[in-house]
Order: structure tokens, then sequence, then C-alpha cells
């Protein structure tokens, strides 16, 4: 089968290299499936899971704050974080979820800092959804 | 003359503190690796971003963004990178100096300029002259990640949204190589010399190419100001490494030439102590 290349990159250095069948994930706009020979596209990426499908192996990785790149035989992703689903450190991801709980019964809605504990708590639960594989 | 206990003591303590400048020295040269190490993984991350962010910017026309167009300036917003701590040679008081020099240059009254510090020894040197600095963050690790910075940057970037500065320039140290780091202005908003290298791709947009701007033009805003900090870091390291150098070298110097005169003294020491048994040896005859 054709294979198209993967690379995930974020500011602290390369996450993911490789080549795959297909990349599926969660663009802001909904659900994106990339197969070899895509046209070329820009779109932002929701805080969530890529999955890179290759040989009936699926590999997952969690990003937040990132933006996809594809052209027909390359796709780019870059993110503020990624993580592989085996690298993920699932307890500090469940206290920052927590964390961020507690914070959201304290605020009231119109508070900035509501928000962010809102994207902190995405952020905690998307990375325990990938260590556990709820894709 | 000083005795010679106090010339030895002298050896002694000189010698303690070229051991810790020693030390230091291996420990700054340690750092820098890895500085260095950490800079050049971020380099593919910032071709990428640029690469995107020309092609999306310079191909298509429609594409309008705040942080893409000059605006009459009223404010000017400094960013300055410095260290921590000190030891480091001129690293701090190089960049110190030009931007406190700009400053006075270019701004009458405090309320046309604000600067943002990370760094300790920044934010305390405008603070005590009484400069406009409205944000500052201290004790930045020494490899940091971005999610470190991500917070002020992002709030960097956020005050030029909202028009608390128009323009934004960055200083800093620019790692050229271990013995060499430029104090280096940069312009950091808005982004007006966009430029790429590799050809430009036109890209579909989903949805289109205005929000993908406004998510990735901060992003790209952000990563500029991570990539200096990695840049600054890296100089830092090297700049420590020669200043602890130099000490070690002065050092070594003061202690040889501390011996010769504990030497003499001694041997003036010696020569008396024979002179005066001769002599009490004649006067007994």
């Amino acid at each position: 089968m054709k294979t198209i290349n993967v690379n995930i990159v974020t500011p602290d250095g390369p996450v993911y290299e490789s080549d795959v069948e297909m990349v599926s994930t969660k663009a802001a706009s909904g659900e994106l499936g990339i197969l070899p020979g895509h046209i070329p596209m820009v779109a932002p990426l929701q805080i969530g899971a890529v999955r890179l499908k290759n040989g009936g192996k699926t590999d997952l990785v969690a990003v937040s704050g990132g933006f996809i790149e594809v052209k027909p035989e390359k796709v780019t992703i870059l993110a503020q974080s990624a993580e592989q689903s085996e690298e993920i450190d699932v307890e500090r991801a469940k206290s920052a979820k927590l964390r961020a709980e507690e914070r959201l019964h304290q605020q009231k809605r119109e508070n900035i800092d509501f928000r962010r504990a809102e994207l902190a708590l995405q952020r905690a639960m998307n990375r325990i959804n990938v260590s556990e594989r709820h894709f | 003359m000083a005795s010679l206990r106090d010339i030895k003591s002298r050896i002694t303590s000189t010698k303690k503190t070229s051991q810790i400048t020693k030390a230091m020295q291996m420990v700054s040269a340690a750092k820098m690796n890895r500085a260095e190490m950490n800079a050049k993984s971020f380099v593919p991350y910032m071709e990428k971003i640029q690469e995107v962010t020309a092609s999306i910017a310079l191909g298509s026309q429609d594409a309008n963004h705040p942080m893409l167009t000059s605006r009459p300036v009223k404010k000017t917003g400094y960013l300055v990178i410095t260290s921590d701590r000190g030891l480091a040679g001129a690293y701090n008081s190089n960049i110190i100096r030009t931007v406190y020099q700009t400053i006075q240059k270019r701004h009458k009254s405090t309320d046309e300029y604000a600067i943002i510090a990370i760094g300790r020894t920044g934010r305390d040197f405008f603070k005590k002259r009484g400069m406009n600095v409205i944000l500052d963050i201290v004790a930045v690790s020494d490899q940091p990640s971005f999610t470190e910075i991500k917070d002020i940057a992002s709030k960097t970037v956020g005050m030029y949204l909202d028009e608390t500065f128009d323009e934004l320039n960055l200083y800093y140290s620019h790692y050229v190589s271990a013995i060499q780091q430029d104090v280096t202005e940069r312009k950091l908003l808005p982004l007006t010399d966009i430029s790429s290298t590799g050809t430009l791709t036109s890209y579909e947009f989903e949805p289109n190419a205005e929000e993908i701007l406004e998510v990735l033009l901060p992003q790209y805003a952000e990563s500029l100001i991570y990539g200096s900090l990695l840049d600054s870091k890296a100089s830092e390291h090297a700049a420590r490494m020669t200043a602890m150098k130099n000490a070690t070298d002065n050092a070594s110097d003061l202690i040889s030439s501390l011996s010769l005169v504990y030497n003499r003294a001694r041997q003036a020491a010696i020569t008396q102590e024979i002179t005066e048994i001769v002599g009490g040896a004649a006067a007994l005859e």
C-alpha cells in the first residue's frame, strides 16, 4: 500500500517520524483523514489525538495547540506539545486534571482563568485518553 | 613586607577560589553543550513554521491580520532577555547597555515604551531606574522547555494585539561560537519581514486563510521568542565559561607570583637566621 511520510515536531524537538498509510485527526472544523496524495492543505488542530495507521498497527500521539500541513507526499504536524501514547506521564496528567477541575469549581464563568482551566482540563483528559488508547 | 604566614594564607585562599572557578567553568561548558543541542533541536520546528507562515502570509492576498500590518507607533515594547545570575563577564551588561542607550535616545518619557524582562538582572536594573517594566519572568531553568516560556510569550503577543504597544523589539545575545556572542536587536512585531527560502506552496485552507493566521501568527511569534531564549541561554553559558576560564587563569598567575614572593621571603628568613647564628658564635669566641 502507498504510504505518506509523517513528521510531528514541537519546539522541544521532533516527536514522531514515520511512513504511514493513513493519518486521521481532529481539525478545528471537524474530523480529518489524510491518505497519500492529498492536495496541499493547512488546518489548525483541536486538542486531541492523531492516529497514524500503518499495516494494522495504529500509533497514537496526543497533541495540543497545533496545526497540520499536508503535501501530497508529506504531512507535518506542528504542535506546542505532543507525546506518543507510551511516553505520556499518566500520573502527572491525572493530577493536572484534578487541579483543573478544582479551579473550574472555584472560578466564575467570565473569568479568563476559567477558560485557561478549561483548556488545561482538556489537555489533561486528552493525555489520559491517549495513554489508555480510548480512540 | 608581608609575613610568611600572610603570604601562605593568600596562596591557599587563591587556590580555593581557583578550584571553584575551575568547577564553574566545567559546569558551564557542559551546560553550554546542552543549550546548543536544545537550540539545534528547535531548528526543524522553526524552519517549518516559518515556511508555512510565509506561504500563507505571502501566498494569499486577502490574508490580513493585525500582526502583519504596521500601525502608527505610540508606544514601543522592548523584550529583553538577560540571565538570572551574574559571573558571566560582560554578558548582561552588554545587553542592558544597548537597551538602555536605545531607550534614552528614542524616548522622552516612560509612557512611550514598555519593558518586558526575561531574567533577574535585566528586571532589577530597569525597575531600579524606575523604567516601565510591565511583565517579567525570572528563574527560567537552564534548559527551558516551551511550557515555561509560553505564558509570558502569549501575554506579550496578546499585548501587541490589544494595542498596549504598537511594535515590539527583542534584545538578546546571539550565540555565534563559544568565544563570540553578539547583542542582537530584532523587530518581532509587526511581522513585516517574513521571507521564505523554499518554494511557496499554494495551500487549501481549512476553514480559511484568515482563521488559520489567527492561530498561526501568535504561535509563530511565540516560537520566535522561545528560539531567542534558547539562543541566549547558549550565549549565557558560553559567556560564563569564558569568564570563569579567565578567572582560573588569573588565579594561577597570581598563585605563581605569590609563590615566588613566598620562596624569596622564606630564603631571606633562612639567610637572616644563619647570619644571626654566625654572629652569635663569633661573639662568644
